[in-house]
């Protein structure tokens, strides 16, 4: 197990290089003097060519490759050209919004996912079922920032219960919306998977051993079939929760949500290239952290999983 | 089909006769071919459909009265800010998403077959390289990645675009490839044709390849739905298509402006197009899955 887990670890390193050096080279091949960009029009020749070297952009390309390595492996992401922030810094002050969001996305997900595709397997057939598929083939259809626009037309425009766009100060009539925009997709998806895993285990043996034995329905779904249902559902909902993590660029754009996403969509349209890079190589760093502790989990859950 | 194959290429008309007669009993697959042939056919046809022109901007003929005029019997689907039919330019709508979605699925198709195949061909380090490759790019958040290459360029066609998507989107493809080279190099048709000292490509792209196309397609067709998402998430964020393209996700980004006073047609119909367009795709793949029983790990 433990070396299971160093391995998968070292394994991480060539991906994270690899991540950091295609990032290098789309960012290497961007048109245009960051100095300038830095400046606007206002630099004189010998402020952009201070600024040119204190950013090592007169050094060649393959010395200013090293140089970024190696300040990314400091942990230094370099400085937006923006707002002069440290990009490491404006990172961990807008990631617990979206660790807030996407966490609780993923709770709301789960709850709705799990209990309709319970009823829905156990009432194979019916109205319910008919009607709980319907919306979870939907929700995976519908793109997630139409599905905020409307949940925002709905309640905020038109019913007035909920204020609006923003973060609010953390109150949570404002995560509501935001969180269910996020939710809607990855409920869907849970939905459907815990829906056929029931159906699998509600035919096998034991689940009719159990019946047999006079055990009542209910001990029989929850206790003995959700078990066993339950494993490849944790699975989706751990890749999924690194996907919301990363994935909220939309959500957080429409409801003006202070996080990650909201802060790479900004530096796009401003062009802010380190802090470009930075959210970018976060992001994936977070992705890639994820699905270890996914992988690693699967020990846990399923005892049939050996590591090897 | 190859040399090797003529032995039992009757038999390889006859499984894709299979699938069909499979995939025709299946009642969703058959609603999803019927929704894509209607996009297609809509696309196509679009001129002869749409009601108005796309691009015109009513108010200077019919006046103020026509600036974002609520669905009615004349407008279906109402007006925009410039007194431009909604339905029109979902219908002209339909030809920016499929371009998008065929022209990015060639893009990821030209990169991910021959990767994937080499990899799965490969043992060794070959396949090592393009799986960290293929793992490399899968840690790259998705809709960031792409819009981090379209932001490179200062005004982006829609070739960019394509090559955006297509730079991502590729690594799916490739892993599907992939495993089925995996599990087909070591059959005894492929170990025939290296006994035949056919050249490696001929094994690979004649032998093995046309065995291996079964999940490609299904691969592909999911893939289109996920494109069309992308590319309406691209222009919602003001990176994809520009004003005054008719495209889905940049109608719904203008519109949105104008939700807030109550003007919710012009946002609403394009995502129900959205959401039509990818159901289709998705129907479709579903039921290919199911016709050509392939096993795919999404």
């Amino acid at each position: 197990m433990l070396s299971y887990i160093i391995r998968r670890l070292l394994y991480t390193i060539p991906v994270i290089w690899g991540v950091v050096t295609v990032v290098f080279l789309l960012m290497a091949v961007v048109p245009g003097d960051p100095a300038r960009i830095m400046m606007g029009q206002r630099g004189d020749p010998e402020t952009l060519a201070r600024i040119r070297s204190d950013l090592g952009l007169d050094l060649p390309i393959h010395q200013q490759y090293f140089r970024f390595l190696k300040e990314v492996a400091k942990g230094d992401l370099g400085t937006s050209y923006r707002t002069n922030q440290k990009v490491s810094h404006a990172i961990v002050e807008r990631f617990p919004a979206t660790f807030r969001l996407a966490f609780w996305a993923m709770i709301f997900a789960s709850a709705i996912g799990v209990t309709a595709g319970i009823l829905s397997a156990v009432k194979q057939y019916s109205f319910f079922d008919y009607s709980a598929m319907f919306f979870a083939i939907a929700g995976v259809s519908a793109p997630v920032f139409w599905v905020g626009l409307i949940l925002l037309f709905i309640f905020a425009y038109n019913l007035n219960v909920i204020p609006g766009v923003g973060y609010g100060e953390g109150s949570v009539l404002y995560l509501i919306l935001p969180v269910i925009t996020l939710g809607v997709r990855p409920a869907a998806l849970i939905a459907r998977l815990t829906r056929s895993c029931m159906l699998e285990v509600l035919n096998q043996d034991y689940i009719r051993t159990a019946r047999a034995k006079g055990l009542g329905e209910k001990t029989v779904i929850l206790k003995h079939a959700l078990k066993n249902a339950m494993i490849p559902v944790i699975t989706i909902i751990g890749t999924q929760l690194s996907a919301l993590l990363s994935g909220a660029v939309l959500t957080e754009t429409i409801f003006a949500w202070p996080g990650i996403g909201r802060l790479a969509v900004e530096a796009l349209v401003a062009r802010d290239f380190p802090m470009i890079r930075g959210t970018v190589i976060f992001m994936a760093l977070i992705f890639l952290v994820a699905n270890i502790v996914v992988d690693i989990s699967y020990g846990f859950i399923d005892p049939r999983v050996r590591y090897s | 089909m190859g040399t090797g194959e003529n032995n039992n290429s009757s038999r390889h008309g006859n499984l894709w006769y299979e699938a069909w007669l499979r995939f025709r009993r299946n009642r969703l697959a058959m609603v999803g071919l019927i929704m894509v042939i209607s996009v297609i056919l809509i696309a196509i046809f679009a001129p002869y459909i749409a009601p108005y022109d796309p691009l015109k901007q009513l108010i200077w003929t019919e006046g103020k009265a026509i600036k974002l005029a609520p669905p009615s019997s004349s407008h279906i689907m109402g007006t925009d800010f410039y007194g431009r039919d909604v339905l029109s330019r979902i219908i002209f709508g339909a030809r920016i998403s499929l371009q998008i979605g065929i022209f990015a699925t060639i893009v990821s198709l030209l990169i991910g077959v021959p990767l994937g195949a080499l990899a799965g061909y490969f043992p060794g380090w070959v396949d090592d390289l393009i799986s960290w490759l293929i793992n490399v790019v899968f840690a790259f958040p998705f809709i960031l990645f792409v819009l981090a290459v379209v932001a490179v360029f200062k005004n982006p066609s829609m070739i960019v675009i394509y090559l955006a998507i297509g730079l991502v989107t590729w690594v799916q493809i490739a892993r599907v490839v992939r495993a089925q080279f995996i599990s087909l190099r070591e059959r005894e048709f492929v170990e025939a044709a290296r006994a035949l000292g056919l050249p490696t490509w001929r094994i690979i792209f004649i032998h093995i390849l046309p065995n291996a196309l079964a999940p490609v397609i299904v691969q592909a067709t999911l893939g289109m739905g996920s494109i069309i998402m992308i590319e309406a998430g691209l222009a919602f964020l003001g990176f994809g298509a520009q004003p005054p393209t008719p495209s889905w996700g940049l109608m719904i980004s203008i519109g949105q402006k104008f939700l807030a006073t109550g003007h919710w047609w012009w946002a609403i119909f394009p995502g129900l197009a959205i959401m039509y367009t990818v159901l289709a795709f998705n129907f479709l793949g579903d039921g290919l899955r199911d016709a050509l029983d392939v096993r795919l790990k999404r």
